[in-house]
């Protein structure tokens, strides 16, 4: 083996030149399949990035104004959602995995420890709420259903929030924070995979309506589906507002007087709008591949042209046909997989640098950059893929010249002066 | 098991060129025994190299029969073919055939490496090779370096390194000057010595009159098959 590799070494310091231009081509179409799946890839994460606070197959729903007359009623009506809705849809809605509501404490309230103090807005949840939205908890847990079913004053806060109000505090879990003046447990802290800054306040629902005057208001649901596909998520849709418009006496059809979010629904959009770019990424970086393939190819016919005589040489030493053939089919798989090999590297080595610097910058306060263009990476298989399409790709190179060189006749190539 | 070497009965050869059907070799017998030293000579369109094409396996022919030693050479895969070349016969041209880019030690090596020698191995016999021609100086070289006497003793070198039984010589010293000439004769005469047969193609009467027998073909025939009375430093000698 290492005797063959000498062998097509010694005939490749030949013409070092050629052998350098032939693998540029090679080179350059795996630099840029590379760089476009690599970018790909980072608008993907970017994208992805966006559905990272909640689970994929959610649905929000949200209250508004009726906007046609139905039943006798007039159009411009508000729609209010109560506990009832929370337990009609529990209820009756079938395909649902967790359902909460959810109630926002407005702006004013005050939250303080200590001396330290300012105005967040406080949402209040069902203990379910925690498997809808993604919450990584760093400390403590969620609010469970006996803080639920109590009405305990307990409270789980986001990390900027300890950051802010509790500085010096190594173990916020257990201290009392105060909400509009009333103490409030800490249970839990966690990070939001979607925004690292956002300062979120979450308590029991039941706690909420009875100590801050809710009543038995709900300002608006979400739940997650068993659904897997945006079929069955909208089927889910259709079903739930059927079962709302019967309750409130709006149209089914009325899309005003309830807004549901199906994020199910986006998600797939979107991930169909990438699976086509990726789609048409590979389609650019195989056609450019196969341009290099092509110039490989060109180039070895003329090389086993010009080395007509030598092949005759070698024949009528006794050289097999076969081994002319792998003379020349390795040779090309050679300057093409080592060509590959360096595009491959110059591209995974200029993505990685941008991905440092896209965390540099993020880092340095670009938080949009999280949403737009995140770790654009050409992961390990893609690597491994693109190396086994070269060896492809110099194996159909080498080919026609090989074959030619085969059926070269030593006779012919003896006296062809 | 004869003492032929190589035995060639009633041999026909035809090249066809779209309609047209050339007859080149028109029933030939030869009787070449092991350890000769022959020369076959005849003008161009003779036959000559069509059948020195023939004898070294790299040609087929239509009628008749080849035997090389004691093996009918029939029409076979150009794997058999190159593996029969390797083995029984040792080229010699008239151009030489070194491959450019490598040493006169490379290129003396190479008929080992298709048989799958370590390269240790056959640099070690090469290098001997070469010493024998009176080239361990020169291995290094490449043939672009080297003089027209000193290439042809490379080749010389070359097509004895696998240890054939014959030296198929393609006027050897069509490209060289009278002394460089006799020289490589010289050497060819050494080769014989050892018991390989030699043949060797030529149109050079001086040259041929150096070897024990002359074979003239003449349109695709034998015209005369002759041992040599003498060798003699005339070289106008007509047999």
């Amino acid at each position: 083996m290492l005797d063959f590799l000498e062998e097509i070494f010694s005939t490749l310091k030949q013409n070092k030149l050629r052998a350098v231009m032939t693998g540029f081509s090679v080179s350059w179409g795996i630099f840029m399949l590379i760089i476009l799946l690599g970018s790909g890839k980072g608008l993907e994460n970017g994208m992805e990035h966006n559905f990272a606070g909640s689970v994929k197959n959610s649905i929000w729903v949200y209250s508004g104004r009726t906007s046609e007359a139905h039943d006798g009623l007039k159009a411009g009506r508000r729609i209010k959602f109560t506990n009832e809705d929370y337990d009609l849809l529990k209820r009756k809605l079938s395909g649902i995995d967790n359902i909460s509501g959810r109630l926002y404490l407005y702006d004013n309230l005050t939250v303080s420890y200590k001396k330290d103090y300012a105005t967040y807005e406080v949402t209040c949840v069902m203990p379910q709420y925690s498997k809808i939205e993604v919450m990584n908890f760093t400390k403590g847990r969620f609010i469970d259903h006996l803080d639920f079913k109590k009405f305990r004053k307990v409270v789980v806060v986001s990390q900027p929030v300890v950051d802010i109000l509790m500085k010096k505090e190594s173990n916020p879990v257990g201290k009392y924070i105060k909400l509009g003046g009333i103490p409030f447990k800490i249970v839990g802290v966690f990070e939001d995979p979607e925004d690292a800054k956002s300062k979120k306040i979450y308590i029991p629902l039941s706690t909420g309506q009875k100590v801050f005057n809710g009543g038995n208001r709900i300002r608006n649901l979400a739940m997650s589906t068993k659904a897997t596909t945006v079929a069955e998520n909208k089927e889910i849709e259709k079903q739930l507002r059927n079962i709302l418009a019967r309750r409130h006496r709006f149209s089914p059809e009325d899309k005003k007087a309830i807004f549901v979010n199906n994020t199910l629904e986006h998600f797939k959009q979107a991930q169909g709008a990438f699976a086509g770019i990726k789609g048409f990424i590979w389609i650019i970086g195989i056609m450019t591949i196969i341009a290099g393939i092509v110039g490989v190819s060109n180039i070895m016919i003329i090389l086993v042209k010009e080395r007509t005589k030598e092949i005759g040489i070698r024949k009528a030493i006794g050289a097999s046909p076969a081994s002319v053939i792998r003379l020349i089919l390795y040779e090309s798989v050679l300057i093409t997989g080592i060509a590959g090999i360096l595009g491959l590297l110059l591209g995974m080595g200029l993505l990685f640098i941008v991905d440092k610097v896209i965390a540099k910058m993020i880092e340095g306060g670009a938080d949009q950059m999280n949403y737009i263009f995140n770790h654009p990476q050409a992961d390990f298989n893609i690597a491994i893929t693109a190396t086994l399409i070269l060896i492809f790709a110099g194996l159909i190179a080498g080919y026609v010249p090989a074959k030619r060189a085969a059926a070269i006749k030593p006779i012919e190539a003896l006296h062809d002066e | 098991m004869s003492d032929s070497i190589i035995k060639i009965e009633n041999l026909h050869k035809s090249y066809i060129n779209g309609k047209n059907s050339l007859h080149v070799l028109k029933g030939i017998d030869i009787d070449i025994k092991e350890g000769e030293m022959i020369s076959i000579m005849g003008s161009s369109g003779s036959g000559k190299s069509t059948l020195l094409n023939i004898l070294g396996i790299l040609d087929s022919y239509d009628e008749g029969a080849y035997y090389l030693n004691d093996i009918v050479i029939r029409k076979m895969s150009e794997k058999k073919a190159a593996r029969f070349r390797n083995k029984y016969i040792g080229f010699i041209f008239q151009s030489f055939n070194l491959i450019s880019f490598k040493t006169a030690l490379e290129n003396v090596a190479l008929p080992l490496y298709y048989q799958n020698v370590k390269r240790k191995k056959r640099n070690a016999l090469a290098l001997e090779y070469l010493d024998r021609m009176g080239l361990k100086e020169w291995a290094n070289h490449l043939p672009s370096e080297l003089s027209g006497g000193q290439k042809q003793r490379v080749a010389i070198a070359r097509a004895l390194i696998s240890n054939p039984k014959i030296i198929l010589a393609d006027e050897p010293t069509g490209a060289l000057d009278t002394t460089t000439s006799y020289e490589v004769m010289d050497i060819l005469h050494e080769v014989n010595k050892t018991g390989i047969t030699v043949i060797i193609v030529t149109h050079e009467n001086d040259i041929a009159g150096r070897t024990e027998r002359i074979i003239r073909l003449k349109d695709g025939i034998i015209e005369s098959s002759d041992y040599a009375i003498t060798e003699t430093e005339d070289s106008t000698v007509v047999l």
